[in-house]
């Protein structure tokens, strides 16, 4: 996992002290740690989910599952680690329940964890757009946020944690309840998924590099 | 030639094979598998320009707000609460705030011409004006020691002891004064409290001794958070509240005055 989130041995010394006040009655120590721990599980979030309020959400229900759980934490890893294992784990949950709600509000949209391979290609919208229409760098970011959409939430779970945050395999399969191997073809399948979603655009790399890499 | 399957080409990327010189010695070779890559290096591009929104600069107060009336208590023993530290200060914080009231009242009454008892709600305003003054002015050397000060090279260790015992003080204080000013409607004392206390929640955390750089990751909290200037408009409206709500003298005490200057 990324420096960012694991945090310098001297934050988890000051995490440790945060935690160790607040087992003993301080619940405002609590706030060293959702103080530093925010934004990075609000980037997380939002990668999982895809919108903001969804992300606001699993960043509150993690800091209040993870004060709930406080006790078995008792110092056994980084808390960042922890508590953004939490966030993961419940925004897993919230995508797949979201999935079933809509399944309920209209035709799936989207393929089953385990269900038959559906082509993400027929997913996006207007996949015969041509390149030029693609030209605009929101355009492509539309295309790539349908494209994800399209992903189980296992393979976008394993795409945004292996990708953006750098986690290793094996903490990703913690998170998926799953082994490594079966860890890492699902990363490949999320990106072989994506790849072919945004084949039809073949000059949309010029456009995301022309984009840049700030997120 | 064999090409490359795509799961070799991403394990290669991803740092996740075993036969990186096989991989990079076809790809030399290979452009039918170079550009394979290329594509599957183009939906990471792609990948990482998508943007995450800004949650704006007060997400994680906004978080602690959402989050903290629903935080149950977790109470240590009772006698271990009751003599701990932090409380005892908080004691005597509300102490000293009653004691000041109390005199301040009786000087108020006293020169109130026909015993007139002192507005009580101008006295409790008083009483907060001087005590948060203070109580600001006490934050502002703490944040002015840490911004200004620059561990010496080669230094393993800062000692923050003394910073750290000071924060830990204030810090029940400013909880006291946030939930008064809160009460009061004051918005901007209370957001600038609120602001506050995360820092001395970290300085006041922070092991006794700590390294240049978790020294210097503090220094960043303050200057990002503008914490330093806010401490000071508010102290410095404070002063100047102070000035307002100062009682006025007894008429006889204008006259006595009047009568020494001739």
């Amino acid at each position: 996992m990324k420096a960012s989130i694991e945090g310098s041995g001297n934050e988890t010394v000051s995490d440790a002290i945060a935690v160790e006040r607040t087992l003993a009655g301080d619940r405002d120590a609590y706030r060293v740690l959702v103080d530093r721990y925010s934004l990075y599980l609000y980037r997380l979030a939002y990668r999982m989910t895809g919108n903001s309020h969804d992300a606001e959400e699993v960043v509150q229900e993690a800091f209040l599952r993870a004060y709930q759980k406080l006790k078995q934490f008792a110092g056994n890893s980084n808390f960042g680690t922890w508590v953004y294992r939490i966030a993961a784990n419940y925004a897993i949950d919230r995508i797949r329940q979201r999935n079933v709600d809509e399944a309920r509000h209209a035709a799936p949209r989207r393929p089953s964890e385990e269900g038959v391979e559906i082509d993400p290609v027929a997913l996006v919208k207007d996949p015969t757009a041509s390149p030029e229409r693609l030209a605009g760098s929101a355009e492509l970011a539309e295309k790539m946020k349908q494209a994800l959409d399209a992903l189980t939430p296992a393979e976008r779970t394993a795409i945004v944690m292996r990708h953006w945050e750098g986690c290793a395999i094996e903490e990703i399969a913690a998170v998926l309840k799953s082994n490594t191997n079966a860890t890492k073809n699902t990363v490949f399948r999320a990106v072989a998924k994506l790849r072919k979603a945004l084949e039809p655009f073949s000059e949309f790399r010029n456009t995301a590099r022309a984009m840049g890499t700030e997120s | 030639m064999n090409h490359m399957t795509e799961q070799e080409l991403i394990a290669y990327r991803d740092g996740e094979t075993r036969e990186r010189e096989r991989v990079a010695g076809h790809l030399n070779e290979c452009e039918v598998c170079r550009h394979e890559m290329d594509r599957i290096e183009a939906v990471f591009a792609a990948l990482d320009a998508m943007p995450v929104p800004d949650p704006g600069g007060d997400f994680a107060r906004r978080v602690w707000q959402e989050i903290s009336p629903r935080l149950p208590e977790k109470r240590a023993s009772w006698w271990e609460a009751f003599f701990e530290p932090r409380r005892l200060v908080a004691v005597g914080a509300i102490a000293a705030i009653i004691l000041l009231a109390f005199f301040l009242g009786r000087f108020t009454k006293k020169s109130a011409p026909g015993g007139e008892i002192a507005d009580a709600g101008k006295v409790r305003e008083r009483v907060l004006v001087v005590a948060v003054g203070d109580h600001l002015g006490r934050s502002e050397m703490v944040l002015m020691e840490f911004a200004n000060a620059e561990p010496q090279k080669g230094e393993k260790l800062v000692n923050i002891s003394a910073e750290q015992k000071r924060a830990e003080a204030l810090l029940d204080e400013n909880r006291l004064y946030r939930q008064t000013a809160q009460h009061d409607g004051d918005t901007l004392m209370a957001s600038t409290l609120d602001e506050l206390e995360p820092i001395l929640l970290d300085i006041a955390n922070s092991p006794d001794e700590i390294t240049p750089s978790q020294f210097e990751a503090i220094q960043k909290r303050i200057a990002a958070k503008g914490i330093l200037l806010k401490v000071r408009v508010v102290h410095q409206d404070l002063r100047q509240r102070r000035g307002n709500t100062a009682p006025a003298p007894a008429p006889s005490d204008v006259a006595n005055a009047e009568r020494n200057k001739t």
